[in-house]
């Protein structure tokens, strides 16, 4: 008896449309986000990751629309990302339904924004956003270096370090999103996950690598709490979700 | 018959707006208010709670909220509190080494979870007790936890005279700790039925039921 392993399908939204393209059969419109929401909670999803990756601001505004619409069908938890920088962007997103914000750069560049969003929402409510990628640089001892942009920047910060730094501050929960492994569809970072595992005690989220269900139970055996993905939902049968379910529990691990 | 009145108790706590809609998903009128006579009049009372024990019990200060659900539940009128707004209705909660007075409904300390991985965060299963009434039919369900802190013994003296015993709900991570409790018109739960899926919606049914 055990809390389970949580299986969170993530949605690139992009002016109130879900990007990276979908193609479930039978789904009238594939790219409207509340639909497709609504779909992975009945295929058994255990929480959901919208990930905003509008532009301009009047964009945003269409990304709150989509938050509120999908907390009024959809009763699982609700995590959104991309363009969060203040305490306001947080209390925002939770007024208009969100369960948690997800934050990265912001984060990087004013660590201390981290306690002033769970001083005041709680740690709860915060998921630390970690694009990390292997770097020779002798200057960080894990090898594992901070990215932001997608991955396009380096940072010069020990990822481990941060992550460190990051439950230090209060954020509730740390998103590890391997550039290296994503998009490969090879499997998750496996040694990235232990070196985050071994750093922190708040829940861990991989992500990154994932082609087939039997990706999945390594990364947990790594030390993962939930696993997150994108294209394999988006693109697989629509019995995914339950196909990388019954990988994980075949493993011997508990889920939903 | 008419839907059931529910006043979700608005004190600026986090967010409530998917317990108002959960509510309503199940046939509740549901009113967000701190209002004395949204409070008293209103079926069933739902008390939110999510952050620091000590913030909430200040926050709930700020509007008489004290008062207003302990006027409930005296009256024997129905109360149903949730996270944090569960965590109010014990003695005291303690957290980095600063205790806050609770509501004293029930003994007990709100203290933080020894486990390897907290928060504890995601769907996990219950203990629930034989003549359970929330979590009727939905036994062997899981449920969305999230949160640091937690009951870790029950100590309410049933030796009291003609005093029904409540029912206990316990969980489990890395520690066992408190995840429901009924009594009387007073019930309570650590996770969060309203994100708690088809189970979560069934508990916040039977609740509606009792009311």
């Amino acid at each position: 008896m055990s809390v389970a392993v949580r299986v969170i399908p993530c949605l690139d939204v992009d002016a109130g449309r879900v990007v990276k393209g979908v193609k479930f059969e039978g789904l009238r419109d594939a790219g409207d986000p509340v639909e497709l929401a609504k779909r992975y909670n009945l295929a058994g999803a255990d929480e959901l990751t919208f990930l905003d990756v509008t532009a301009s601001s009047s964009d945003r505004e269409t990304t709150f629309d989509v938050v509120r619409q999908t907390a009024e069908q959809v009763f699982i938890p609700l995590t959104v990302g991309g363009g969060v920088r203040t305490v306001e962007d947080v209390d925002r997103l939770l007024r208009a339904g969100a369960d948690k914000a997800s934050i990265n750069t912001a984060a990087v560049a004013r660590p201390e924004v981290i306690s002033a969003i769970t001083d005041r929402f709680g740690s709860q409510v915060l998921v630390l956003s970690l694009d990390a990628r292997r770097s020779e640089d002798p200057a960080l001892p894990s090898g594992f270096e901070v990215t932001t942009h997608g991955g396009r920047t380096g940072t010069g910060i020990d990822a481990i370090e941060w992550a460190r730094e990051a439950a230090h501050r209060g954020v509730g929960e740390i998103l590890l999103n391997s550039i290296d492994a994503d998009g490969t569809k090879e499997g998750f970072d496996l040694e990235m996950i232990r070196a985050v595992r071994a750093a922190v005690d708040v829940p861990l989220i991989a992500s990154g690598g994932a082609g087939a269900p039997e990706d999945f139970p390594p990364a947990i055996a790594a030390g993962a709490d939930a696993v997150l993905a994108a294209s394999i939902f988006h693109f697989g049968p629509v019995d995914m979700i339950a196909r990388v379910k019954q990988a994980i529990r075949d493993a011997g691990f508990a889920v939903r | 018959m008419a839907s059931p009145r529910v006043t979700v108790l608005d004190y600026g706590s986090g967010n409530i707006r998917s317990a108002v809609r959960a509510l309503e998903h199940v046939g509740a009128d549901v009113t967000l208010s701190s209002d004395a006579r949204d409070v008293s009049e209103a079926d069933g009372l739902l008390v939110p709670g999510v952050g620091a024990f000590a913030a909430v019990m200040d926050a709930l200060k700020k509007v008489g909220g004290l008062q207003k659900i302990g006027r409930r539940v005296a009256g024997g009128r129905p109360v149903l509190g949730i996270c944090v707004g569960h965590q109010i209705f014990f003695d005291e909660g303690v957290e980095h080494g600063v205790r806050t007075a609770g509501m004293g409904e029930w003994p007990g300390t709100v203290e933080r979870l020894q486990a390897d991985v907290v928060p504890h965060m995601g769907w996990n299963t219950v203990e629930t007790p034989a003549d359970t009434v929330l979590f009727d039919g939905i036994e062997d369900e899981r449920f969305y936890f999230v949160h640091s802190y937690g009951v870790q013994k029950w100590e309410f003296d049933v030796t009291q005279p003609k005093m029904r015993p409540p029912q206990v709900t316990w969980s489990t991570h890395g520690t066992r700790f408190i995840a429901g409790v009924e009594n009387g018109p007073l019930s309570a739960v650590q996770f969060h039925p309203e994100k708690s899926g088809d189970a979560g919606l069934q508990l916040l049914k039977n609740w509606l039921g009792t009311l």
